[in-house]
């Protein structure tokens, strides 16, 4: 047999159908529906007379629009209908919801993983552009619109154009101090919000192998961002050792089996991909975006850029809005930037691990009087966990505001919004115009710089404060 | 889904690259549970001062395009999040063609599900229509599904390319999920030999 790609093993392991000149139909192993995108898909449902074909293989969550501050207290009538609307939805058709009450609830990207849900070698959609997230795993996870949310409610399958294939390979190790979400954002500012269009990125080489499960995720995530369909990394012993005992995994001698086939799915020796970028994780510093697109990023030891330096017209005239749009001069160091708020958390940045990393940088410090920094975990699980290893304690002593679990100020859809002109050192993935409130000014950064930012008031560089805290924490 | 198979309209020139899903249509309007009424909603807070008034700079409220059907815009148009409200927000808004250089996948994708035909070009050619749409008021496209044309009434035609079975679809207004249901004894097949949960989710 011709070697493949781990992407091409998955997808020919869940084509049903295929003909010439049509898009293939492809069997979903696990949907994921939240509120947001699903109350159409429904309501098309029960139009057409259809049910949800598998039940059991749609997990449901809420997330975009939950208060983190007084969850049960729902203010806005809106946001509320669109929760209960979810609750009637999976209630009439059989789909197992975690709500509000459920200690399962959170953000869908973080919970999926979390419960072992998303497995090695599934194809998994939800109605949700981030869902390229549990890639990290092997599988292939895509988002999808409430028109293909509907089409996988009533048949379980998706019609889909073969996308082609693309290889990232981080050469090198990571420095001290650099974090996957430095390497996912240096990768888009050095090829662009679209070099992946088209594509399935797989992630490979030394620097990737070396990452944890929530650093590869956090990599995987911000495919989108790149303009690729999906994103994946190969399974191995950390991707298995995280799953063993996971409450939907495979358990006992069923888990071992599993194992044995998921070591198949990696790319075999001499398997081409459609395109090769490398890149060297040595050289890659703490980022920080200056810009409203997330390739409008740079080192933190950089100044923001002069729109003039762009040669293409197109790109110059989108650095001068940009520019214009975040209130920043041409020049200013990015340690010198001020900011008013901070948010930790997101299904890019709101798992235990970034907890862990942006507590170590708050402990025993304050966050500065001026600024306003938000810690919101990304599932209640997750809260629950860093509660029990007291990190809860460590921010608030520092200052921190700890809530409960949801996408939040991410996307801005529950009462957490930036006001106008507010800047912001954000741990979430899209730093678009008007994306956390409506003038609102966003800067991407890991949870060590968000953290290290609030504390001091304005960006630094975490590698000179990352010494003394591995010192706390050993 | 309402066909598509030849349209004639106003171009309204969106001169920026990257326009986001969140610009088309922002998070405070994506709580409704309907799939209509979203126009009114469309680039909000580029069309719109936060008390509401209209932002007379704004392209789309410009008189000679407040009827445009057709959006002319830069690379990578609809990135970010997969909300299928954009579309939604564009065909309410009377957009029934987005012309491009590059377009983000998913956005691209959701567009055919609705009836909405995007359109790539090659950045000249995303330029020369711009040059045009800018310098003459009132300018008008006639795009051709059934010959994948676009040409204005001054003897421009750039041919365009599109997967044949979503202009097939297109054409015919077909419904997706009654051409997958044909397929039925398949899925059934497929579910019966691999079990597709290695354990039970309930």
């Amino acid at each position: 047999m011709k070697p493949r790609t781990m992407f091409e093993k998955i997808w020919d392991n869940h084509v049903i159908h295929e003909e010439p000149g049509k898009p293939s139909l492809l069997y979903i192993d696990l949907h994921m529906v939240h509120e947001v995108t699903s109350p159409q898909a429904f309501e098309g449902l029960r139009m057409a007379g259809r049910k949800v074909r598998r039940p059991d293989l749609t997990f449901a969550t809420m997330d975009h629009n939950v208060p983190t501050a007084d969850r049960f207290n729902v203010k806005d009538p809106i946001s509320r209908q669109q929760m209960e609307t979810l609750t009637k939805n999976c209630k009439e058709f059989g789909i197992t919801l975690a709500d509000l009450n459920s200690p399962d609830q959170g953000i869908v990207h973080v919970i999926g993983p979390d419960l072992g849900l998303t497995l090695p070698g599934k194809t998994i959609v939800c109605g949700d552009s981030h869902t390229s997230t549990h890639g990290a795993f092997g599988a292939l996870a895509f988002g999808i619109g409430t028109s293909e949310v509907e089409h996988v409610l009533a048949t379980q399958c998706l019609q889909q154009l073969k996308p082609k294939t693309m290889e990232v390979r981080v050469n090198g190790e990571l420095p001290f101090g650099v974090t996957a979400k430095d390497l996912i954002l240096a990768i888009i500012a050095k090829f662009g919000t679209d070099f992946a269009t088209g594509y399935v990125i797989e992630y490979t080489g030394e620097a990737i192998r070396k990452l944890t499960m929530e650093e590869r995720m956090t990599v995987c995530n911000m495919s989108i961002e790149a303009g690729a369909r999906a994103g994946m990394i190969a399974p191995d012993q950390t991707t298995f050792d995280y799953l063993r005992g996971r409450r939907y995994a495979p358990k006992g001698e069923e888990f071992d089996k599993a194992v044995e086939k998921w070591k198949q799915l990696a790319t075999d020796e001499g398997a081409t991909f459609d395109a090769v970028v490398e890149i060297d994780a040595s050289e890659i510093a703490p980022q920080v975006t200056w810009g409203t697109s997330p390739g409008m990023g740079t080192d933190i030891t950089k100044c923001v850029p002069d729109p003039e330096s762009f040669e293409n017209p197109t790109q110059r005239k989108a650095a001068y809005d940009a520019l214009r749009y975040m209130g920043l001069t041409p020049g200013t160091p990015m340690t010198e930037i001020k900011i008013d708020r901070v948010f930790i958390g997101s299904c890019t940045n709101g798992r235990i691990e970034d907890l862990r990393r942006a507590a170590a940088v708050a402990k025993g410090r304050k966050v500065a009087p001026h600024v306003h920094a938000m810690v919101v975990p990304g599932s209640q699980r997750v809260k629950e966990q860093a509660e029990k290893e007291g990190l809860d304690v460590i921010f608030k002593e520092a200052g921190f505001d700890w809530r409960d679990s949801g996408c939040s100020m991410c996307l801005a859809m529950n009462p957490d919004v930036l006001s106008e002109g507010e800047r912001c050192a954000s741990t979430s993935n899209r730093n678009f115009e008007g994306r956390q409130g409506r003038g609102g000014r966003t800067h991407l950064v890991s949870p060590e710089m968000a953290a290290a930012a609030a504390i001091a008031g304005h960006f630094v560089d975490v590698r000179e404060w990352l010494k003394d805290s591995k010192e706390v924490l050993q | 889904m309402k066909p598509f198979v030849v349209h004639t309209g106003v171009v309204a020139p969106l001169d920026r690259v990257n326009v986001d899903t969140d610009a088309i249509i922002p998070k405070q309007f994506l709580k409704r549970i309907e799939r209509s009424g979203f126009g009114q909603f469309l680039f909000f807070e580029w069309r719109f001062t936060p008390d509401g008034k209209e932002i007379e700079s704004f392209v789309l409220n410009q008189p000679e395009y407040r009827n445009s059907t057709v959006l002319l815009a830069r690379n990578n148009f609809g990135c970010g999040s997969s909300r299928e409200h954009a579309p939604w927000a564009l065909l309410d808004f009377g957009f029934r063609a987005i012309i491009a250089p590059s377009f983000a996948d998913i956005f691209y994708n959701n567009c055919f599900k609705n009836g909405i035909l995007p359109i790539k070009l090659s950045e000249e050619q995303v330029d020369e229509l711009f040059k045009r749409a800018q310098s003459k008021k009132g300018y008008q496209l006639t795009i051709d599904l059934q010959e994948q044309v676009v040409r204005d009434d001054e003897g421009l035609s750039y041919p365009f390319e599109v997967d044949p079975y979503r202009r097939y679809c297109l054409l015919n207004g077909l419904d997706d999920i009654g051409i997958t249901l044909q397929y039925e004894d398949k899925i059934a097949a497929y579910e019966a030999k691999h079990n597709p949960m290695p354990s039970n989710l309930q």
